[in-house]
């Protein structure tokens, strides 16, 4: 995954239960707020109820104001505990314990990816895998099943909600949108009707939007080639283009990163056996 | 602004995200109602993004989804319940409430959360 993701993290404790001092509360706040800023989770510990505590096998950075001398390591269970007294220091001098610790132990470093890809709601979804046809990224799989799954998120388009455009159902959700209902809000009848306008132009187009716009793109090359004139070609090839980034708010960079016609045609054919293989009969794409 | 039933218990588990890689989220809102948690007696969990824990399948999503009662602050409910879902670890509507800060006001998440502090005490 990108940004080594499936690398083990580095969780942060704010220990402040027995043999240890409370912070002050705005040196905790601040503490927490440059932890998150940076990409470390933290869990706050006053009473020892094992909040901290995991089985997941990650490293812990335990910080506190600790009465008594501290070990500098120690393990529990399967997680590796990394105790640091931040009495008298301040949140950034804090964090930077942590990133020493986190840089020492070669553990992976937070960030680098925002979190953008789709996420199903399977209370709305009807398996009817336009998404993953649509999708030229391969974000989407089927389960065993023959289940629509969200498969690869980080090979999904940052800021790109296409997909959850094409959704005739409003099933697809990109919690970090900033529009309604993509963004998780409740749907609301305008939404479904504006769906249900959607899946009548794609019934126009023949319902297969790739091939509706290979039949444009043919027939265009086609008038353009008889006309021999490029510029005009370029012209309409931008205004359609800019259209449809308009229409589906599609960042550029993601047109800008289009495949091939031959790809698309690739992409549609892998998605259709994919589906043919998990449905039997196969799915409408 | 509840999607559950529960109501504050000794149990209740609080995670708090902080959505730090977009701004979808008002700052003033989650700096107030992070604050808030801060000044309580809570203990808390602070994750900087659900959403890469969903990516990254999480075993704390795990444990979150595990929880008796848990009250997860973050956005959309129905985001939030499926991004759960997405990485394999269903809530139980029945268990956990979702508390949506790019909604809601501070002052609201806050009045649901600190009445926890004096159970917890």
């Amino acid at each position: 995954m990108k940004g080594g993701l499936d690398l083990p993290v580095l969780r942060v404790a704010l220990y402040e239960g027995r043999g240890a001092r409370a912070l002050e509360p705005a040196q905790r706040f601040e503490l927490l707020q440059a932890l998150l800023d940076k990409g470390y989770r933290v869990t706050r510990v006053t009473n020892g109820s094992g909040a901290a505590h995991s089985s997941d096998g990650t490293a812990l950075a335990a910080l506190g104001r600790f009465e008594d001398a501290q070990p500098e390591q120690a393990q529990d269970g399967e997680t590796q505990v990394f105790i640091r007294n931040i009495e008298g220091l301040s949140a950034e001098q804090a964090v930077g314990l942590v990133e020493g610790i986190r840089s020492e132990a070669g553990l992976r470093e937070p960030g680098g990816w925002k979190p953008w890809f789709p996420v199903i709601d399977y209370d709305r979804c009807t398996n009817c895998m336009q998404c993953l046809s649509f999708c030229l990224f391969d974000v989407y799989g089927a389960s065993k099943e023959g289940k629509i799954q969200v498969q690869n998120q980080d090979n999904c388009k940052t800021d790109c909600p296409a997909c959850s455009r094409v959704c005739p159902e409003v099933a697809i959700l990109f919690p970090k949108y900033r529009h309604g209902p993509i963004h998780g809000g409740e749907i609301q009848a305008d939404d479904l009707r504006r769906e249900a306008m959607k899946v009548d132009i794609s019934a126009l187009l023949g319902g297969d939007i790739y091939q509706a716009l290979r039949d444009r793109s043919a027939k265009a090359k086609s008038r353009f080639s008889k006309e021999r004139d490029e510029d005009r070609a370029l012209k309409e090839r931008m205004r359609c283009l800019a259209k449809l980034q308009d229409d589906l708010d599609i960042p550029a960079e993601v047109f800008a990163s289009l495949p091939t016609l031959e790809e698309i045609q690739a992409k549609a054919k892998s998605a259709q056996e994919k589906s043919t293989a998990v449905n039997g009969s196969g799915a409408k794409l | 602004m509840n999607e559950a039933a529960n109501t504050a218990a000794p149990e209740t588990r609080i995670v708090y995200c902080r959505c730090a890689y977009a701004r979808v989220v008002p700052r003033e809102v989650k700096d107030a109602v992070l604050e808030s948690l801060s000044a309580s007696n809570l203990d808390f969990d602070a994750a900087p993004d659900l959403c890469e824990m969903s990516a990254r399948k999480d075993e704390r999503l795990r444990e979150i989804a595990a929880q008796p009662s848990a009250t997860i602050v973050a956005c959309y409910p129905r985001a939030v319940r499926w991004l759960f879902s997405g990485a394999g670890f269903p809530l139980d509507p029945e268990k956990v409430r979702i508390l949506n800060m790019r909604e809601e006001p501070a002052e609201a998440i806050v009045r649901e959360i600190l009445p926890l502090a004096e159970t917890q005490q």
